[in-house]
């Protein structure tokens, strides 16, 4: 058995009119298997949305998933609006279909980091365990 | 930025969200500054109507309490919503995803809703839901609903919990009654069955409602009469009668001053499930793992293992 102390919590969230859930299902269920507690806010959300409930959650981590265009104007806003909210130490993940001419203009916006297509979950969940692992130590000293 | 415990507590109290998620937070991963958070709002807690929605799986508590929601922001009040779904006992991880079926209230200030992993607790809870509950409670909504896991047969914890417990039945479960056996049957202030368009309802409602016959007969209290309702809860009907009914069970509660009595219940349950933990986490800093070795080489009986380690800790306690 597990102690059950300090799980990472991570909001993941589906950007856009698109109804794709197939990756952010199998990118909950590897985070879940890795301990995680894993949120899910549903289908159609606004970057309001996506924020409030980040907020009421007090997750770590804000996952979004986006497979319909439309990220380069969602993505950013929606970290606008959490700096907004008092909430911008959370880490802001994207992945989904994201061409590669629009990374600078997210990352330069606030997210934090970006899975492309074919991104292998194991390194997802590597990615996040480093992240979270450096923020417990910054949280004890 | 949030500051310290102080300044978290000051702000919920000011009915600052990020506050109080972070409080809840803090009480849920059992972080020190919870416990001050706490002591700071507690004088200003046991106001809202905690309300236990709970029943087997698939019996569609998360779309009820969506509609329910809905009925109560119509009526104006103020809804704190704790959604609990169950951590894997093996991973710690979890996939709390009641949220989705209630997307529509994201953006309305009056409504705040939290999800929980169950972090290792049966029951049909986690540890830190009273907490929760208290927080929200602090914070001025005037109804707390508490969601539990799926329940089976006897996980009930949330009756200690909340002021009116509403049962959630469906039909096509098989035998109907495998889903309210013993526990759930005698727990539940209102009795709900869910998806009532499905086949099979007439069924269902008819043995819930011998059930509760049954139960009257058996009760020598009768001054509540518990009211078995319809719903079909993801075409939106049914909450408004849900509602009258938890408003009505509310005054009831007031008049009888059991309000205060199932409140009180709920202190004792809190208090002494602390104490127990704290006794169980010292008794076994102290001389647990010798004492347990001896029982696995059964050298020692579980119960003589039990009193050995409670006089050692009145020992300690009368030497200090």
């Amino acid at each position: 058995m597990t102690t059950f102390k300090r799980p990472l919590r991570v909001l993941l969230a589906k950007l856009g009119m698109d109804t794709h859930t197939v990756g952010v299902t199998v990118i909950g269920h590897a985070l879940r298997e890795a301990g995680m507690e894993v949120i899910f806010t549903g289908l159609k959300q606004t970057p309001e949305m996506v924020c409030a409930a980040a907020v009421q959650e007090d997750v770590d981590v804000v996952g979004i998933s986006t497979l319909s265009a439309g990220h380069t104007r969602s993505l950013p806003k929606l970290a606008r609006l959490l700096r907004e909210a008092g909430a911008g130490d959370k880490l802001l993940v994207a992945g989904g279909v994201i061409p590669e001419e629009d990374k600078p203009i997210l990352e330069q916006a606030g997210v934090d980091r970006i899975f492309t297509m074919g991104s292998d979950t194991r390194d997802i969940v590597a990615y996040l365990e480093s992240w979270w692992a450096a923020r417990l130590a910054e949280d004890a000293a | 930025m949030l500051q310290g415990a102080a300044d978290v507590a000051k702000r919920l109290l000011a009915g600052e969200v990020g506050a109080g998620a972070r409080a809840i937070r803090w009480l849920d991963d059992r972080d020190p500054r919870g416990a001050e958070v706490l002591a700071a709002i507690y004088p200003q807690t046991g106001r809202a109507q905690v309300v236990g929605v709970t029943g087997p799986p698939g019996a569609g508590k998360s779309t009820l309490t969506d509609i329910l929601v809905a009925e109560w922001r119509k009526r104006g009040q103020r809804v704190g919503v704790i959604a609990v779904d169950p951590s894997s006992p093996f991973t710690g991880g979890a996939i709390l995803g009641d949220r989705v079926r209630m997307s529509r209230h994201a953006l309305d200030p009056g409504v705040f809703i939290r999800s929980l992993g169950t972090r290792g607790q049966a029951g049909g809870l986690s540890r830190s839901t009273q907490d929760a509950c208290l927080i929200f409670d602090a914070m001025g909504y005037d109804i707390v609903l508490v969601e539990t896991v799926g329940v089976g047969q006897d996980e009930i914890d949330v009756v200690n919990l909340a002021h009116t417990t509403i049962i959630v039945a469906v039909p096509g479960l098989g035998d109907e009654i495998q889903a309210v056996k013993a526990g759930l049957m005698e727990a539940g202030d209102i009795f709900v069955v869910n998806k009532a368009d499905r086949d099979g309802y007439d069924a269902t409602h008819r043995q819930m409602e011998l059930m509760l016959h049954l139960r009257a007969q058996a009760v020598a209290d009768l001054r509540w009469d518990v009211p078995l309702l319809r719903a079909a809860a993801a075409k939106g009907e049914g909450a408004e009668a849900i509602v009258d009914a938890i408003a009505a069970h509310r005054s009831f509660l007031d008049q009888e001053g059991d309000f205060a009595n199932r409140s009180r219940l709920r202190a004792r349950e809190q208090v002494l499930s602390l104490v127990r933990d704290a006794l169980a986490a010292r008794a076994l800093a102290m001389s647990g793992d010798a004492i347990l070795q001896q029982v696995e080489m059964r050298r020692l009986d579980p119960y003589a293992a039990a009193d050995r380690i409670l006089s050692a800790l009145s020992e300690k306690s009368a030497a200090a």
